[in-house]
């Protein structure tokens, strides 16, 4: 009846996992009652959860990130207590089979669950207000991709409490994740709740692919583009090329699983080296899906905050595409130790260095944008200048590793992982940072305190170096990934200083909270009554702040690149529309419930594929197909804004500003 | 779908890149065509498998043995007729007349429907003489290659139905008439899939 | 190690040291920068090399960020303020052809070492390498001396001075065989065999390890490397041979079994075939873990 799930499932004699499991159950209840109570679940209902606005879309996903931040960071946390603990004869307080979920969970959560939704939370805000049109190319798909995600961090957060995570690290290599040596759920939760997220991300790439191809304000040419839109047009075309080899490797794996195929089994022809070869056709454009946009991200801070254009903004531009092409010829560099030969890990290994070229000159560009600059030192800006220091370190480590016999002493060393996370939270999460603290106005019409955002940026800044400096020369000692515990206690001081770093960008963390909390209390002293509170370049500071829900009531004619600082510098503004031009309805598409409806079958086949329980998988796949049906038979999709409502909107506006 | 009533003007001045945003059957045309590409990708996927594992038959049956090349060259006819039919239904969709519709679209619809049976046929009587998924890895890649190809279409032909039902209650309507553009494509892309797959998988066999 | 390396002023300088350049001078023991054979003296070398080469651009980008954001900080009233300056094609070629030029060097370098480093090429010597297979269970390393006709488990002892030429396997899932101080790592994968030549210099115990997560017991897959002078080797040869035990297909079963790295073992006789069958997939015996415990 409920296949292989039973009481057994919970993992009762866990403490840790229990308290865990208790605490966010509290706060979970809490925060259900607290919304019951106020009786905001109409709101909720109405304005957020079936919401197609591409704005809204992009805080939830922010939302979903920040929340999966602190999941991820808590992982973390107790790998570095673990190894603070556990040497020499030591065995620490997390018994390997339970360590070794915790080191799967966080990686995969930190680049599904966090860096992704942050950087698809960014893109899908800023990109069409900076394109200056109305909304995303499929705002309902929009609606779907963003609860598809939401499915997925279910499942992977079920895992915690009903059966068990993978233990076979982030990438699940076979044959470890193969039926035979890994028999129970967790590889299932890891598989399942990374096929419905993926297939989110890949309908959320061809959503902003077509949107910044085939929706742009007139006037605005490629050559006009910001280039933030730029490095989200590389991401995402990097998605929807790369996203389809994920879901074709892991199905294969989920064929051996569940029918006994033989694609990566030892036995009968099986060839787990073509999974580690696929999975990293898909892996490594999947790092630049990430940086690329964190690019562009600090392209637009520096040239903001620096008060010039970006330096040579078709260099950038280059440098984005040849990332975006290169990305995919480098993969077999995360395995140059598998015995390849001489030939193919040189070509692999000089084409690797090759993208160093291309981001080499962009990291020039942003130094000589600051040259001639008026440079002012607010919160984005910090985050820019603290990435450019320490991503070049990061990728100067990259670099190096790209030399294969340098390789064949730091693969999967510390020294590995300090690499990684030095360009991932370097670049990654700084820029992530960047652009929460860049478009928060934008987004809510207030800005965040700035004391506290430079002390969140000190706490990650110093953090980082902590914990993971020292992690460069553990690596370099021979210390290796993934172990539970080590027996040379000459690694423990190191180890020490690393934990002493994790804690204080937990501080960093937990300041993000109460920066939050303050500036929404203190918002009436911060309020962006212009729309443009940093002195901006590109179109998204030429409507108000918050943005109506159509965007731009006229869209803007766009006649050079940084265009809304080009309609600044003119005596008269031409962007900014006069508050007296007539105004016709506005159509915008009308909420609907399909992707939370979606989501919700969607979860509930997954969860019913994990434990096969047939009768549930049913029931999910029909209510999937079911909703689906209902949706394609919806004809009233749109909704007209009247002209009256829009130019109250705008006259109200006007004054505030005034 | 958020396009503005602004439509492209064509032959105008202004290049193409600025005169923005496209209507809506551009827009969504476009994120269609993006679908089939990803959706390609993965069959490259598959394909490549397929290449690596071909020759893993684990002392088992070999392709060369299994395939009989007559019935799977019905098979293609079935399919490449059926794309025919797809197109003259489109035609008949933009001409909304919904007779020839309807005509070329259920003709579309048994053709796959034939193409659908055969596969099946072949998948069974592989399984019955002992040649299933389990037995190679050749043999898994094998059946989730063409097995994929044969999920499309089953998926193409619940689409098609949809299709028609939905012209039979809402008329052509230009979201109708968009859905109706996409299936097309969708159909047209298997086909060209199929053209791989009988090359590589069935006269590649050795 | 001399007296004042010991003090705690010492060890918390040395956590203190926090940029790599400085990390690996703390690391100077036991670790890849200190190798103790020609494989590992040609790696540190080239990575002493690409460092010092790329800092020497890193380093001054790092200065040039801060100082150029430093000066034209908007209070600064003595910086000239340019706010339509993005282009200058002078500057464009210099910033191209910097990072160019160091990747031709550095990939020029990558190309020529991968060819002189690559791990089944033999090292020039005047003697005959000594041949170890290795076998990579759950969780144990086995060794097999085909010359020898002996083996042993979770202890691997070579001569010092003279080539080793390893072939490498797993039973069951994918380990990567490494030794920091010798150099050079190689996967170990079921039914797959890889080769790898290293050599160790000095007498000397050396610590090996499986550098890639292969399941519960994997923290613990650690062996010793003992490099003896050759005479001590020839002596270790005849002791493993008197002390007995014979590595039958049998025995090899039962290695199969998932265990703990335990005591190191050694069989005076291997059966000569059992590599060759464990490379060629042959021994393909499923367990799971819930079995094992």
């Amino acid at each position: 009846m409920l296949g292989r799930l039973s009481l057994a499932a919970i993992p009762f004699d866990q403490p840790i996992v229990m308290i865990t499991v208790g605490t966010i159950g509290v706060v979970l209840f809490a925060v259900l009652a607290l919304v019951t109570v106020k009786g905001w679940w109409p709101y909720l209902w109405r304005e957020w959860i079936t919401s197609v606005d591409h704005k809204r879309i992009g805080v939830m996903y922010m939302i979903v990130a920040l929340v999966m931040l602190v999941r991820g960071f808590a992982d973390a946390i107790m790998m570095r207590t673990q190894l603070a603990l556990a040497a020499g004869h030591a065995q620490g307080y997390l018994p390997p089979e339970h360590y070794d979920q915790i080191f799967s969970a966080h990686g995969t959560i930190m680049i599904f669950f966090v860096a992704m939704p942050f950087v698809i939370g960014l893109m899908n805000f800023a990109v069409p207000l900076q394109l200056g049109v109305r909304d995303v190319a499929f705002p309902v798909l929009n609606s779907v991709s963003f609860w598809l995600t939401a499915a997925g961090v279910l499942l992977v957060n079920l895992s915690l409490f009903v059966g068990e995570f993978a233990r076979t690290g982030w990438l699940a290599y076979p044959p470890l994740s193969e039926l035979a040596y890994s028999p129970g759920v967790g590889v299932d939760y890891y598989l399942w709740s990374l096929q419905i997220s993926g297939l989110g991300t890949l309908l959320s790439g061809i959503n902003l692919t077509t949107t910044i191809l085939k929706l742009r304000a007139p006037g605005m040419g490629y050559s006009r583009m910001p280039v933030f839109c730029w490095t989200a047009l590389a991401s995402n075309l990097l998605i929807v090329a790369a996203f389809p080899v994920l879901t074709a490797t892991f199905a294969m794996l989920l064929l051996d699983r569940y029918c006994d195929f033989h694609f990566f089994t030892n036995d009968l022809g099986g060839n787990p080296m073509m999974y580690i070869n696929l999975i990293w056709i898909w892996g490594h454009p999947e790092v630049y899906i990430l940086i690329l946009p964190a690019f562009g991200v600090f392209s637009e801070v520096v040239a903001t905050f620096s008060g010039k254009p970006l330096f040579g903004y078709r260099s950038m531009v280059l440098a984005t595409m040849a990332i975006c092409v290169l990305s995919f010829m480098v993969w077999l560099h995360h395995f140059f130790t598998m015995g390849a030969g001489a030939d193919v890990n040189a070509f692999f290994g000089v084409m690797t260095m090759i993208i160093a070229v291309p981001t080499g000159v962009k990291v020039f560009n942003w130094l000589f944008t600051l040259y001639g600059g008026r440079v002012r030192f607010s919160v984005p800006m910090y985050w820019t200048i603290g990435f450019i220091v320490t991503f070049v370190i990061g990728g100067m480590t990259g670099v190096l590793m790209a030399i294969p016999p340098a390789d064949f002493v730091l693969h999967n060393s510390l020294f590995l992982i300090a690499h990684f996370h030095n360009t991932a939270i370097g670049g990654v999460v700084f820029g992530v940072m960047a652009g929460y603290s860049y478009w928060f106005p934008k987004a809510f019409g207030f800005k965040l305190n700035e004391r506290i955002g430079k002390a969140i940026f000190w706490c990650w800044f110093i953090g980082f170096y902590l914990a993971f400096m020292p992690l460069y020369a553990l690596g370099l000692m021979g210390a290796t990934r993934r172990m539970q515990h080590y027996p040379d206690l000459h690694w423990q001081p190191l180890m020490l200083v690393a934990l002493a770093g994790a804690v204080c960008i937990f501080l960093g963390i937990i300041l993000t909270g109460v920066q939050l909390a303050v500036s929404i209390r203190a918002r009436a002293r911060n309020l962006d009554l212009t729309g443009d509170p940093w002195d901006g370049r590109t179109l998204e500071w030429s409507t108000p702040s918050p943005p109506p829900a159509w965007n731009f009531t006229h869209l803007p004619h766009v006649e050079r690149r940084d265009a809304h600082w080009v309609a600044k510098q003119a005596p008269k503004p031409s962007i900014t529309p006069k508050p007296d031009r007539a105004v016709g309805p506005i159509h915008v598409p009308r909420n609907t419930p399909i992707g939370v409806f979606v989501a919700f079958f969607t979860a509930i086949l997954g969860f019913a594929l994990i434990w096969r329980i047939d009768w549930l998988a049913v029931i999910g796949l029909v209510g999937v197909l079911a909703v689906g049906l209902w949706h394609v038979w919806q004809t009233d999709r749109e909704m007209v804004i009247a002209p009256d409502e829009v130019t109250e909107f705008e006259r109200r506006n006007v004054k505030e500003a005034a | 779908m958020s396009a503005t009533g602004e439509s492209l003007e064509l032959g105008s001045a202004v290049p193409l890149s600025q005169q923005g945003p496209a209507p809506t059957r551009v827009v969504a045309g476009f994120g269609f065509w993006l679908f089939l590409l990803s959706d390609i990708i993965l069959f490259a996927v598959l394909f490549a498998g397929y290449a690596v594992l071909s020759g893993a038959t684990a002392e088992g049956p070999t392709g060369a043995e299994l395939f009989d090349k007559r019935h799977v060259f019905l098979e293609t006819a079935c399919l490449l007729a059926s794309s025919a039919t797809c197109g003259f239904g489109t035609l008949a969709v933009l001409r909304t007349d919904s007779r020839a519709m309807f005509f070329w679209m259920f003709t579309t619809f048994v053709l796959g429907a034939l193409f659908l049976s055969m596969e099946a046929k072949e998948f069974a009587s592989m399984v019955a003489a002992g040649a299933g998924p389990s037995h190679s890895a050749f043999l898994s890649a094998f059946f989730a290659l063409v097995g994929t190809h044969g999920l499309h279409v089953s998926l193409g032909l619940v689409w098609l139905v949809i299709m028609l039902l939905q012209v039979a209650t809402l008329g052509f309507q230009p979201m109708v008439a968009r859905r109706f553009f996409c299936f097309g494509l969708f159909w047209h892309a298997l086909d060209i899939v199929w053209i791989g797959v009988f090359t590589i998988v069935y006269l590649g066999a050795h | 190690m001399s007296a004042p390396h010991d003090t705690p002023m010492y060890s918390l300088r040395k956590s203190l040291l926090l940029v790599p350049a400085c990390g690996m001078l703390a690391s100077c023991k036991e670790g890849v920068l200190d190798p103790r054979g020609p494989i590992g003296h040609a790696e540190r070398l080239i990575l002493s090399d690409a460092t010092t080469i790329m800092l020497a651009v890193v380093v001054p980008v790092i200065v040039l960020t801060l100082a150029f954001a430093w000066w034209f900080r908007a209070g600064n009233r003595r910086a000239r303020y340019r706010p339509d300056w993005e282009y200058s094609g002078r500057i464009e070629v210099i910033i191209w052809s910097i990072p160019a030029l160091l990747i031709l060097f550095l990939g020029g370098m990558a190309w020529i070492s991968s060819h002189e480093l690559d791990p089944p090429k033999p090292l020039a010597a005047r003697e005959a390498p000594v041949e170890v297979e290795v076998i990579a269970l759950d969780w144990r390393w086995l060794f097999i001396y085909p010359e020898y006709g002996i083996a042993s488990l979770n202890q691997l002892t070579v001569p010092s001075g003279r080539p080793i030429h390893f072939k490498l396997t797993a039973t069951s899932v994918m380990n990567s065989f490494f030794i920091p101080q010798l150099g050079s790592q190689i996967y170990t994968m079921p039914g797959m065999t890889t080769q790898l030549n290293l050599q160790a210099d000095e007498v000397g115990t050396y610590q090996g390890l499986s550098a890639q997560f292969s399941g519960d017991g994997f923290a613990d897959m650690r062996f010793e490397v003992a490099a003896k002078a050759p005479q001590e080797f020839q002596q270790w040869i005849a002791q493993a041979r008197a002390r007995g035990g014979t590595l039958s297909r049998a025995t090899f079963a039962q290695l199969l079994k998932p265990a703990h790295a335990g005591e190191p073992l050694t069989f005076a006789q291997a059966d000569p075939e059992l590599f060759a069958m464990v490379s060629s997939g042959r021994n393909a015996t499923r367990w799971s873990p819930e079995e094992a415990r």
